[in-house]
């Protein structure tokens, strides 16, 4: 009787996962879409642990108690800065699982036809999503350099491996039998995956991480065709599109085709970048940024990358917190790449207690800076640059950006003028209303910070 | 209907059904939203208990099943926990009057 009931229990965890993806839309209702997701889990769970298939129990429970063990330290210690790392770290996980049942069930049953098809596909994607995240993660991780690394032929090589990766995937689905095929197979795979990542740089992390995401979902599909399960189909589809929806709206962000993210052109044009004659700059200290801050109605404060290497986010709260009882209207403008994930940056800031409603999207501040007296940049560089709209020839041309440079005042908080990860020079730092304050993001804000309490407690 | 091509259909419809939600998840809540897709594909480790506790389960078999329900485990206990602690931290404001 009792494990008649999976079926119903693998639908309603269909339903589950559906609901909580539908109430992430918005962050009043996303927890109450963690906790259905938890019940769709546990249902799915419940469900086949209580099927008659599943006989022995002793290895499961031991592998969620050490699965559990490894998961709740993350979960609980990880810093929110870590988040990239974690989130690649899940893909490799997530990937390898699927590989590995993949694998297990080849040597079952060696499957023929539209099963092993199933295997095939799963396998393929989880080998190569394994290592490809395990390099997404070394790189993002700083273990790893984050310079893409391009060699002659590169594309020629990894093209290669790919082709004989599917053809011996091939061969395996016409005759299962030939055992000797598996490993080079599963190694070919695998090495597609480190070859997959090398020529990719740091910038690119946001589109190869939403990418993998897809991979790793599509993976877990597979499996469900290999085991003619609905619920694995489901689940594995819903965030196969979700990867791929957000690595589309990464490209869209950096005016780029996802072959030429795969494909590694940042890597030929950052040698080629022509080094430019120094141009005079104006620079200030944190008192005079503090008085011009001090002066300002609208104050739009664009946060990248580096705010978050900086550990400037804490900081910038401060500011926002006594310019906003000044009576100043402080936002955050957010560009879509900004950071090492999707939506990076607003964890950063919500983790800091920036109010989320003070977080605004591209095309919603973009209109804004006409009317903005100070812009202050904050270890952003190519998405505030102006060649992406008026230079044609520039590599990052037609990229959408920020538009600080329509501000009554810009300020951009910098270490030194060494240009971004496109490698590409920017005008925004010459313009005549542009200053340029020289440091460390966490520090110079903290230097403003003091300065604006100094003429608070002075008034 | 083969069970192969009913498959087929429930993949393309949840794959467009993916695709309608998702567009509709604020770019804010991007980095939870893929922790949490990521929670869910962890689901891959019904796959892994069917291998594991299988009757006839080889040494190999058991023990790739094995690996691959404690890296599932791993993935759906961090990825709904890291969600909700990414999520507890998105506050409107006003909101923290403490």
């Amino acid at each position: 009787m009792m494990q008649s009931i999976f079926p119903i229990l693998y639908l309603l965890a269909a339903a589950s996962f559906i609901l909580a993806i539908k109430w992430m839309s918005s962050p009043t209702t996303a927890r109450r879409g963690v906790i259905i997701g938890e019940i769709g889990m546990l249902l799915a769970v419940v469900g086949t642990l209580l099927r008659a298939e599943v006989v022995s129990y002793q290895w499961i429970f031991i592998a969620f108690l050490i699965g559990s063990a490894i998961g709740v330290p993350i979960a609980y210690y990880m810093p929110m800065t870590a988040v990239p790392q974690r989130t690649a770290f899940s893909h490799a996980c997530g990937a390898l699982a699927a590989a590995l049942i993949g694998a297990a069930e080849y040597y079952r049953q060696m499957p023929h036809g539209v099963v092993m098809i199933a295997l095939i596909v799963e396998m393929l994607l989880g080998f190569l999503t394994f290592t490809a995240s395990m390099m997404a993660f070394g790189k993002l991780q700083e273990t790893l350099p984050q310079r893409p690394i391009t060699f002659k032929g590169q594309n020629f090589v990894n093209l290669g491996i790919l082709a004989l990766a599917v053809i011996f995937g091939v061969a395996l689905i016409l005759s299962p039998e030939r055992t000797w095929l598996f490993p080079i197979f599963a190694v070919l795979s695998l090495v597609f995956g480190v070859l997959l990542i090398i020529p990719i740089g740091g910038a690119d992390m946001p589109t190869v991480i939403a990418l993998l995401n897809s991979y790793a979902g599509l993976s877990a599909s597979a499996m469900g065709f290999a085991f003619d399960n609905k619920l694995l189909i489901v689940a594995g589809a819903l965030d196969g599109s979700s990867g791929f929806i957000l690595a589309v709206i990464m490209c869209r962000a950096m005016n780029r085709s996802f072959s030429n993210v795969l494909f590694g052109a940042f890597g030929t044009i950052q040698t080629s970048v022509k080094q430019t004659t120094a141009r005079p700059v104006r620079s200030a200290s944190a008192e005079e940024a503090a008085e011009i801050l001090d002066s300002a109605r609208k104050v739009v404060i664009i946060p990248g990358y580096g705010m978050a290497v900086a550990q400037a986010q804490h900081k910038l709260r401060e500011l926002h917190d006594i310019l906003t009882k000044r009576g100043i209207e402080v936002s955050f403008a957010i560009h879509p790449v900004a950071g090492r994930m999707p939506g990076h940056m607003n964890v950063l800031l919500a983790e800091a207690d920036v109010p989320y409603d003070r977080l605004i999207e591209m095309d919603d501040i973009n209109p804004e800076f006409a009317r903005t007296d100070v812009a202050l940049v904050i270890g952003a560089n190519d998405v505030v640059n102006p060649a992406a709209r008026f230079e044609k020839d520039s590599p990052i041309a037609g990229m959408p950006i920020l538009n600080a440079f329509e501000a009554q005042t810009v300020m951009v908080i910098k270490r030194s003028m060494s240009p971004g990860f496109a490698g590409i020079d920017n005008d925004l730092y010459y313009l005549d209303k542009t200053l340029m304050l020289f440091g460390d993001a966490k520090s110079f804000v903290s230097g403003i910070v003091k300065e604006l309490n100094a003429v608070a407690a002075g008034s | 209907m083969s069970s192969y091509e009913i498959a087929i259909w429930v993949f393309m419809l949840a794959a467009f059904l993916g695709f309608e939600l998702i567009r509709r998840v604020s770019p804010l809540l991007h980095t939870p939203l893929m922790s949490l897709t990521n929670a869910i594909s962890a689901i891959a480790v019904v796959g892994a208990i069917l291998i594991t506790g299988a009757k006839e389960a080889s040494t190999l078999t058991r023990a790739l099943g094995f690996t691959a329900v404690v890296l599932s485990t791993i993935n759906v206990v961090s990825g709904y926990l890291i969600t909700d602690r990414m999520l507890k931290m998105f506050k409107k404001r006003g909101a923290e009057k403490k």
